[in-house]
């Protein structure tokens, strides 16, 4: 009776500390730490992977103030139409080389690039892009073709292009330019280098 | 310190008290004209709560009334030959004779003297008196007796030359037209007018005065005027009189050796009312500042204080209704401002803004009109459709349906040749940008079912800009510069119907 009694305690302390046990693990992995998580594994010996590039047509504003004016700059050579227009899309959004002078909001992000099976793009802006509009019919057309521009004149298989703000079709970025359906390139907004 | 601090409040309490004291009584702005078979002459009225009212201390012997504080019947009794009206003191009311009649506010006291709402005379007295009592709110008119007091508008159609007017007698009335050197003498036979007249001529028509004899019309021409006519026609239960003058003919000493034919005057036609409203829509508004200055001015309240500008200079001067999309500082839609233009039928919409550059020199005025194709696939050339709809009585009505966003497009001729007409006004009072006419997408023009333009007035992004569109000056020379292309444009409507 008491062999049997001492062997249910050891049962029972056996059982307990193995829920202990479990309990910890699964806390421990909840909570991201610990020494379970595989090791990255970096090759530091090899030999870095040369990027290829290749030169993009970016807009800036003419020293008037009245166009845009293009630039080469070089991009990441991306594989497909869709990151390879996140890459010129990026490069469009940065502030460029002064003297050249951006007519992109400060901030503004990419947030989503795609194309549609008929040819027209979708550029996600961030919010951004409106809330930090300067206004102003000439500088708002100026921002908006800068945007399709850029595309159309890097990808030509894409005509027309819709700005979309945070995710969202938007009337106007500030109240003037229709957005509501996707732009063709306009060349009579921009003037020679 | 602390007495100060104690006395604070109490001054506040004053300040306060002595500003809605301020605010609830105060003059008007010009006194009520009293007309009557012995003259006209002044009524002082004051203003309570909005509300306008004539001391009874101040017409008692006009009207040969008598009055007094009446406790027992809870308000003031006027006594006119032996009848009796009773005023409330806490109601719009009256009675008189017996019956009820609604005023616009109470009666009031101040100090010693009471005073009575101006519609007291019209809506009350009127009812026990011997002679009609007419208030006409607008001209401030009060006519008593039974006089002859016809409206008269003026109307400048077109600067010229030739120069066209048109003048309207409502009721139609008698009456003569004298030509005088430099000038038209058109005499009524009234007892006096009501009349609404531009400030100042136009073209060969210096000026228009009224009144200058009791009942007459003068047009004083200018200098270089030649042969003037002034046709009247009756219509519509008015008289319609169209003015119309022409250049001076050149003299033998001034003409050019191949002088041109004499200018002859165009045979006069009725003026129909091809352009009787004009919407005009100040840019952004409420939490929509729009474009900020670089010394702190914001585009929402300038578009406002031009469009005030061209409305009451529109209304004046042409005698067209314009209505404003907002008349303070308040957030509108985009489709609100368009469906305010279409609604009102309106038969040309403007949109007044003011623009911005990244870089601070650029500068002067630009006018867009609408991009209507631009290569949108289904949003190409409209297609509207017509459906039938019952209507109450059993029949039916056609009505015309056209695709909310796509409005503007079958406007886009007449909104390109106002762009034009607007640009050119524009271009001989201020500076105009590198693109001065220009068409582009503009998201407030695509639903609006008229002609519609949008002007950028000056740049906020340049200083320099900045200073002149706050200035006076330069809202003055672009109101003008509108008033002139909206007259000409009215001149190309019409022109246009006429072929």
């Amino acid at each position: 009776m008491t062999k049997r009694r001492v062997a249910l305690m050891v049962a029972a302390v056996l059982v307990l500390v193995l829920a202990a046990w479990a309990v910890n693990r699964v806390l421990t992995r909840l909570a991201g730490v610990g020494p379970e998580t595989d090791p990255v594994i970096v090759e530091t010996s090899a030999p870095p992977t040369a990027v290829r590039h290749i030169n993009a047509t970016l807009f800036s504003v003419s020293a008037n103030g009245e166009s845009l004016v293009p630039y080469q700059q070089e991009v990441v050579l991306a594989e497909g139409i869709v990151p390879q227009g996140r890459e010129i899309l990026s490069a469009q959004l940065e502030r460029p080389t002064p003297p050249r002078v951006s007519v992109i909001p400060e901030g503004t992000t990419l947030r989503a690039f795609y194309v549609t099976d008929s040819g027209d793009a979708f550029v996600d802006l961030s919010t951004e892009v409106s809330s930090r509009h300067s206004g102003g019919s000439s500088a708002e057309l100026l921002t908006v073709y800068a945007v399709v521009n850029a595309v159309t004149a890097n990808l030509p298989t894409i005509h027309r292009v819709q700005i979309l703000i945070d995710g969202r079709e938007a009337d106007t970025l500030a109240g003037h330019i229709d957005l509501r359906s996707p732009l063709e390139r306009d060349v009579s907004i921009v003037s020679k280098p | 310190m602390r007495g100060a601090a104690s006395l604070f409040p109490a001054i506040l309490v004053l300040l306060l008290t002595a500003l809605s004291q301020a605010q609830g009584t105060q003059s008007p702005t010009a006194p009520l004209s009293l007309i009557s078979r012995e003259g006209r002459r002044a009524i002082p009225t004051t203003v309570a709560n909005g509300r306008e009212f004539v001391a009874l201390d101040d017409v008692a012997s006009i009207f040969q009334i008598s009055f007094r504080e009446d406790t027992l019947a809870g308000g003031l009794t006027v006594t006119y030959k032996g009848r009796t009206i009773v005023v409330s003191t806490n109601q719009p009311l009256a009675s008189v004779s017996g019956r009820a009649v609604s005023l616009s506010t109470p009666a009031a006291r101040t100090g010693n003297r009471w005073s009575v709402p101006i519609d007291f005379f019209s809506s009350a007295l009127s009812l026990i008196y011997d002679g009609r009592i007419e208030l006409r709110r607008a001209s401030r008119l009060l006519i008593v007796g039974d006089l002859r007091v016809p409206r008269v508008t003026v109307r400048i159609d077109s600067a010229g030359p030739p120069t066209r007017a048109t003048i309207e007698i409502a009721p139609a009335t008698r009456t003569s037209v004298v030509t005088e050197p430099g000038r038209l003498v058109i005499r009524l036979e009234a007892d006096a007018l009501e009349a609404t007249v531009p400030r100042d001529g136009a073209g060969l028509i210096d000026q228009f005065r009224v009144g200058e004899e009791p009942t007459t019309v003068t047009i004083a021409l200018a200098d270089r005027a030649g042969p003037a006519r002034a046709v009247p026609v009756e219509i519509d239960g008015m008289t319609r009189f169209q003015i119309d003058v022409a250049s001076q003919v050149p003299t033998a000493e001034t003409a050019a050796p191949t002088s041109a034919p004499v200018e002859a005057l165009p045979p006069p036609v009725e003026v129909r009312s091809v352009l009787g409203t004009i919407v005009i829509d100040p840019g952004h508004g409420g939490e929509d500042v729009g474009v900020r200055g670089r010394n702190g001015s914001e585009e929402k309240a300038l578009t406002l204080a031009v469009a005030q500008r061209v409305k009451a200079l529109i209304e004046s001067r042409l005698g067209i209704r314009v209505i404003l999309t907002r008349d303070g500082d308040r957030g509108v839609g985009l489709d609100e401002r368009a469906a305010t233009a279409n609604n009102n039928k309106a038969g040309l919409f403007l949109s007044l803004h003011l623009n911005a550059s990244p870089v601070a020199t650029s500068a002067g005025v630009e006018v867009v009109h609408s991009r209507v194709d631009r290569g949108g696939g289904d949003r190409g050339a409209p297609e509207d459709d017509t459906v039938v709809l019952p209507v109450f009585g059993g029949t039916t009505r056609a009505v015309d349906l056209i695709r909310w966003d796509l409005a503007q497009a079958r406007h886009a001729d007449t909104s390109a040749a106002f762009a034009e007409i607007l640009a050119e006004h524009l271009r001989e009072r201020v500076k105009m940008g590198a693109r001065p006419r220009r068409d582009l997408p503009l998201r407030v023009l695509t639903s609006v079912n008229m002609p519609a333009v949008l002007v950028e007035m000056a740049y906020l992004s340049n200083a320099d800009q900045e200073k002149l569109a706050q200035s006076d000056a330069y809202q003055v020379s672009v109101a003008q510069s509108i008033l002139d292309a909206v007259l000409q444009f009215r001149t190309y409507l019409e022109g246009r119907e006429g072929r």
